[in-house]
């Protein structure tokens, strides 16, 4: 697919302390995944070295079971980066994922940038390859 | 008088502040700007600068304590703190951390200071230059969200979704700063007026926001002198009285990429019912407030969780004629404040809640004598304060 924002915005490396490692390198791998606790089952974003629940350092990680859910959103139409000139206006989504705690992402929604959004409405991820690491953007089921 | 409370125990003797620029336009550096601001201050207190022996500031400023004590020549250096925290949510919890220095004493007379040259040291609103980016803003910037406006167009979306709060109650805080800004000589938008009809035909920055309900950005530097209630009294002017102040934000309030469990929220729920408890005051009691204005939703959201309107009756309350001085309902930002006055990162609305309780705004609400501020709305730690005359105490 078509990337939805341009190249040569900041492009994604997972962190040298090793925290959102598993994130990316699933998400390469076309699965979306999140944190989730081994001791008390509490999910958990974004990634943090404790569960916030339980106070475990034995934080896991799981597959997020979709749909999600249109939570907020916002069409960007002044562009605040050189790579965005031209590619605006575009809609920036925060899905909440209800099958994981609630927890909620944040991505581009794929299709018509001036489309009407409804907060509640269905989306799912879909995974954009980029040269050495994949975002996760959310489409209409 | 409970003996953890400030009520009542330090004022704020003098305010000043440097000549306000648009942004990137500033004559001169921001450490000098920061200088001009705490010299005006302290004549305006009467105070000879070298008896300052504190400085408490946020948001990261860049000029510290101990070189503006070298370049004052201060006596000596007591007390030198940072709120934590960025954008304008530590404008009121400077003046009550400074407050409570001398409440405590750890010092006597102490200085409250932002000074900000983004012409010298760059711009907030401009997205991220890298090339790679890791850790928690990995999870936004390559899906360009990357600027203030974006990180809090989401909160309002939600706002307005949740309690069918409507554009035009954004509409009236930036109509009211406007308004309020025709009057005052130091505003930047001093002589350019804002109509309804120019903010509705204004360009879309991020939906829900116009242009109009965004913040300026500025150079500057502004100051307040604070002293102890005893040593405010025999001053060049009567004492404004810090009556409560409280910072903080709701449970989880940091929590990363957009995971605040409360989402459309000021961060005000748990501080404000803090504030009014040591103020001893109630919204009804409040007769002007100065709300920071990074955006105007954000402002709604702060009003309503201060109680002076409700989520359902905020569409009705969010008028130009209630926001107006001399004679609105509820005054707002009577300066102009963040959206046109200047944006000294909120520290303008501490100075214009003083010259309410003085009596000497440019928009001046006839006898005021308590003025709230609330700071940096959306953002973790926010905090309030609010001022009272002495007949308040």
């Amino acid at each position: 697919m078509t990337p939805v924002l341009p190249e040569g915005l900041p492009a994604p490396a997972p962190a040298p302390d090793g925290l959102d490692r598993p994130y990316w390198e699933a998400a390469r791998r076309h699965r979306l995944v999140a944190q989730r606790c081994n001791a008390c089952g509490a999910w958990q974003w974004s990634p943090e070295w404790i569960c916030h629940a339980c106070h475990s350092f034995e934080v896991g990680w799981a597959d997020v079971p979709g749909p999600g859910r249109i939570f907020s959103w916002q069409r960007v139409w002044h562009p605040v980066h050189p790579a965005l000139v031209g590619a605006v206006p575009y809609v920036v989504l925060l899905v909440e994922l209800p099958g994981a705690g609630g927890i909620r992402m944040i991505g581009n929604r794929v299709g018509d940038p001036k489309a009407k959004v409804e907060i509640g409405a269905e989306v799912e991820p879909v995974f954009e390859d980029h040269g050495d690491y994949t975002l996760v953007q959310w489409r209409t089921p | 008088m409970s003996a953890r409370s400030l009520r009542g125990r330090v004022a704020v003797a003098g305010i000043g502040e440097s000549e306000y620029w648009k942004r990137g336009e500033a004559k001169e550096p921001e450490f000098v700007l920061g200088l001009r601001a705490i010299l005006a201050a302290c004549a305006d207190a009467g105070i000879d600068p070298r008896h300052v022996d504190g400085f408490a500031s946020y948001s990261n400023d860049r000029n510290e304590p101990s070189r503006f004590a070298a370049a004052l020549d201060c006596r000596e250096l007591r007390f030198s703190n940072m709120q934590w925290g960025g954008g304008g949510g530590g404008g009121s919890a400077a003046v009550a951390n400074g407050a409570a220095a001398i409440a405590a004493g750890l010092a006597d007379v102490v200085v409250v200071y932002r000074a900000l040259a983004q012409g010298q040291f760059g711009r907030f609103g401009s997205g991220a230059r890298r090339e790679r980016v890791s850790g928690e803003p990995a999870l936004w910037l390559p899906y360009g969200l990357m600027s203030p406006a974006q990180m809090f167009a989401m909160r309002a979306m939600r706002l307005m979704h949740e309690h069918g709060i409507r554009q035009e109650a954004f509409r009236a805080v930036a109509l009211a700063s406007y308004k309020h800004a025709q009057t005052n000589p130091r505003a930047v938008m001093y002589g350019r007026p804002l109509t309804a009809e120019a903010y509705d035909a204004s360009r879309w920055i991020t939906e829900p926001f116009h242009l109009y309900d965004c913040c300026l950005e500025n150079d500057g530097a502004a100051a307040l002198v604070l002293v102890s209630a005893e040593r405010a009294r025999d001053r060049r002017h009567p004492p404004v009285y810090l009556l409560g102040a409280a910072a903080g934000s709701e449970r989880r309030a940091g929590a990363g990429s957009h995971n605040n469990p409360d989402y459309a929220t000021a961060s005000f729920k748990t501080v404000a019912p803090r504030l009014y408890d040591m103020a001893g005051v109630k919204p009804s009691d409040v007769d002007v407030v100065q709300s920071y204005e990074n955006f105007t939703g954000g402002v709604v959201m702060s009003l309503i969780e201060h109680g002076f309107f409700g989520y359902d009756d905020a569409n009705e309350f969010c008028t130009l004629e209630n926001f107006s001085a001399p004679d609105g309902r509820l005054p707002l930002n009577t300066s102009g404040g963040n959206l046109a006055e200047c944006y000294m990162h909120g520290l303008e609305l501490q100075l214009e809640a003083v010259r309410q309780v003085r009596g000497t705004s440019t928009a001046q609400v006839p006898g005021a004598r308590v003025a709230l501020v609330g700071s940096g709305p959306m953002v973790t730690p926010v905090s309030d304060m609010i001022l009272g005359s002495e007949d308040t105490l």
